[in-house]
Formats: C-alpha cells, structure tokens, sequence
C-alpha cells in the first residue's frame, strides 16, 4: 500500500514538473517570438519544411477523405431519401472538421516528428550548447522560426486540404453517383459560409502552434542517445496528436456550441 | 584570468563537483586530466554557464558566466567541443563565421567568408573546403573546422573538451601541435579537459588531476612526473592498481 502510495506521488510530482517545464518552455517561446532578433532565412526554410513539403501528403489524404465521405452521405442519406444533401455535407465537414483535423494530423506525423528529431539529435551532438556558446539563443534561432512558419502555413495547408476534398467529393459523386457537376458545385458552395471556413482556418493556425511547440519541446528535452531521440520523435506525434484532438473539441465548442 | 572557488554541482543524489578550486593566469594553458565520469566536462559546462553549478564562485576575465553578464563574457570565449558540434545544415564556412553572420557582431557574408576562409588556412584546411558540409568532412578535418569556428572571434578565454578523442594518434598530435601554436601566437588563457597523457604533454602549462569531485593535484607540466601524488602516478602509469578504482 505505501508502495502504490509512493508511486502513485512521484507519478503526479513528474506530471506537475512536466507541466511546469513545458509552461516555461512555452513562455520562452512566446517572449522571444515578440523580441528581435529574427532569423529570416530559418524562418523561410521553416516554412518550405512544414508547408511546401507537407503539401502532397495533404492534398492526397484530403482528395480520398473527401471522396469517401461522398460515398458515406450518399450511403447514409439515402435510408431517408437525403442524397441530394451530399454536396453541402461535404464542404461543411471538410472545411470545418475533416479538413484541419486530418491536415493537422498529418502534418503533426510528418512535421513534429522531423523537428524533434532534428532538435533532438542537436542537443545529442551538443549543437544546442555550441548554439549558447555562440552567443545565440537557441529558443530564437531553433524554436521560433519553426513555431511562425508553422502558425502561418498550416491554415494555408487546411485551405488548400479544403478545396482538394471538396473536390474529391465532386469526382466520386459527379463519376460514382451521378451527380449532375454544375448541380454538385452550386450546392456546395450554397451551403457554405464564411465562418466555416474562417473557423476551419483558425483551428489550423492553432495545430501549427501545438506540432511546432511539441516538436521543438520534446527535441529541447531529448536524452542522450539514438533511443533518447526516438523516443523525443515518438513523444512529439503522439502528444502532438492528442493534443490536435483535444483543441479540436474545444475549439468547435467554443465557435459552434451556440 | 579564470578563478574558480568552492564549485559545488549534484546531479539528484550524485555529488558530482565537491569543492573544485582552481585558478589559470592570463595566457596559460591549463589541462585538467581524470578518468571519465570524474566531472570534467561538468566543469567545463559551468565555466561556460551552461549548466548551473549548485554553489561557488566563477570567475572568467572578472565576468561571472552565470549571471546576467552571461552574453558579454559569451562573447570572449571560444570553444572546442568533443564531437565538433558542428551545425549539419549549413556549409563549413557559414559554421566558421556564424557569429560575424548571426551574432551581435555580424557582418555582411561576402565580409564573413573572407574571414571564415582565413581562419580555416589558419588550421591547415584549403579553401575549396569552405562550401562542403561536415558530414563530408573526415573527424580530424571537423576538428579542425570546429577549432578555426572556436578562434574565429578572436577570444580572450578558450575551452577545448577531449580535442584529441576518436583521432588515429598522428591527427592527435596534428590537432596538439595546432592547438599550442594558436594559444601561444595569440595568447589565449586555455582550459583542456583530456585523459589523454600524449596532449597533456603538448599542450599543457599547468595540469591539475580531478578525481572524486575535487582536483587532487595541480602544478607545472614539469613537476608532472616527479610528484608522488598516488592518484597522479596511477593515472600517468595507466595501472589498475591504486586509489582511482577500475572496472574489471
């Protein structure tokens, strides 16, 4: 009993340290974003890193959800005669939901992983000291410019997600279901409006925040060795992604709960 | 000058400084031998205010490197590290010049190359070097960058930690040789942690021998092998047998 006692306290100690290391790490973080200087060309290799790259892996991952949620509505709709409600499902499940979810998810799988290990292989090699020894911050070369290029470029990431499942969703009803093309257009964009888009857009800009926080968080903290940067890679996706799902929810409570 | 007094650092329950006291004049060369796990490069840290130590006080140039004065002496010292620590992104000789090109005293990069590509002639490294990346470089050819990166700025104070480890012993004495000229042609304080007896030979003016957390002994390269201190013997003879405990 004082056993699981004693366990269950330094379990909850580490919890609360943890947390207290990454409220710091995040408050680093965000002051130094606002304090010159800035690292232009870091910050433009970020942005090639986490947003020309992970363009693909989006598109292509949108262009098949689009599709099969078509197929779903369709499948779904017709037990009550709602088929022609596919179009307008689609596009409001895309941009609201699917769209900065799933674009969030996969930049988090491509992105996090590939900072902290990047990160996490620096602080191995002794890089990130050699950073502090040159009288640079690492926080400010390493961290922000990755954290920017990820709060700006991965909205654009669910827009351009956005489109390429709407019009995955066009293709499979326009050749699957028959759709009429003008008629599947009109409809889908009828439905929309701005919010839905916008919202969708902001909850991108805040899964950029969480896959750059994560990634550069569990990087900074990596122990030595190829096991200790693994495990910052496996640590970054995976609290990355929980936490895409956990903002997910109460972002989409706090715009549409009304 | 560096003057070190008192420096306590525990990592938890391991006490891995216990009291370091230690003082290098201007323009000497200092080695601090010991067998691995003994704490020389938790020394090193802390000079450089990378780790905090737990109490003690340091002083480099009159500039305590854990203060807030942290920046200015930053900007006096160089330093070598064990692996290069090399930055894997950018060529060789944007690592040579980084602080001309992102630091307080940067410089346009035409300017800056210039100097990278001098200070690697200085280290023996040609010209044609300056646009490879490190992971093309063989392990001597990254010491070299990463000594020619720590003497780019001109530093009043240089650390070297293990400049000698993973060379064959000819590139180690290449790397010694190196290292000696440039402390004495510019007349740089060193600190050099090694356990390598052949560098303390070529580089050093004084030595001081850490064990248990505490220098056991510190004098003149000269009186090296003529002190009777028991740690100092074994350590130089290489023996199993003696007061600095082996792992069989």
């Amino acid at each position: 009993m004082i056993g699981f006692t004693a366990y269950t306290g330094r379990m909850f100690l580490n919890l609360c340290s943890f947390i207290g290391e990454l409220a710091i790490f995040c408050i680093r973080v965000f002051t130094n974003t606002l304090t010159p200087p800035f690292f232009m060309r870091a910050f433009f290799s970020s942005v090639v890193q986490i947003g020309w790259l992970s363009l693909p892996v989006v598109g292509i991952t949108s262009f098949f959800t689009g599709g099969a949620l078509a197929l779903q509505i369709y499948a779904g709709g017709a037990r009550f005669n709602a088929e022609e409600v596919v179009p307008s499902i689609v596009a409001i499940g895309m941009v609201r939901e699917l769209g900065p979810v799933l674009g969030g998810l996969m930049v988090a799988a491509r992105v996090a992983s590939s900072i902290a290990a990047e990160i996490g292989t620096m602080k191995v090699t002794e890089q990130i000291d050699a950073l502090s020894t040159l009288s640079t911050d690492p926080i400010k070369y390493l961290v922000v410019p990755r954290l920017v290029a990820a709060f700006l470029t991965v909205p654009l990431l669910v827009g351009i997600g956005d489109s390429i499942g709407i019009l995955g969703g066009y293709v499979v009803g326009v050749t699957r279901l028959e759709f009429n093309n003008t008629i599947y257009l009109i409809n889908s964009i009828n439905y929309l409006e701005l919010w839905d888009i916008l919202s969708g857009l902001v909850k991108g800009a805040a899964f950029g925040c969480i896959i750059a926080l994560m990634g550069c968080f569990f990087g900074m903290r990596c122990e030595k060795g190829a096991r200790g940067v693994g495990q910052a890679t496996k640590s970054a996706v995976v609290s990355a992604s929980v936490l895409i799902l956990a903002a997910n929810y109460f972002l989409t409570e706090a715009f549409f709960s009304s | 000058m560096i003057e070190v007094s008192d420096l306590y650092k525990s990592f938890d329950q391991n006490h891995v400084l216990r009291g370091v006291n230690l003082k290098v004049h201007d323009g000497k060369s200092m080695v601090i031998i010991g067998a691995s796990g003994q704490g020389k490069s938790v020394i090193l840290k802390c000079l450089l205010g990378l780790i905090k130590p737990n109490s003690g006080k340091i002083l480099l140039n009159g500039f305590d490197p854990n203060s807030r004065q942290k920046s200015v002496i930053r900007s006096k010292v160089g330093m070598l590290f064990q692996g290069g620590a090399l930055f894997d992104s950018l060529p060789i000789w944007q690592n040579v010049a980084f602080r001309y090109l992102h630091g307080k005293q940067k410089i346009n990069a035409k300017e800056a190359r210039k100097i990278a590509i001098e200070k690697l002639e200085r280290v023996g490294l040609k010209k044609s070097f300056a646009d490879n990346f490190p992971s093309e470089l063989s392990g001597g050819m990254q010491k070299r960058v990463a000594l020619a990166r720590a003497i780019a700025t001109q530093p009043e104070i240089i650390f070297f930690d293990e400049p000698t480890t993973g060379l064959d012993p000819i590139m180690a004495q290449v790397i010694n040789d190196l290292i000696r000229e440039l402390v004495v042609e510019l007349g740089i304080t060193a600190v050099t942690i090694t356990h390598d007896i052949q560098s303390v030979r070529s580089i050093a003016d004084e030595v001081a021998l850490l064990h248990n957390g505490i220098i056991q002994w510190s004098g003149l390269l000269n009186q090296l092998d003529k002190s009777k201190n028991k740690y100092l013997k074994q350590f130089i003879a290489g023996s199993t047998v003696g007061p600095i405990e082996s792992l069989r």
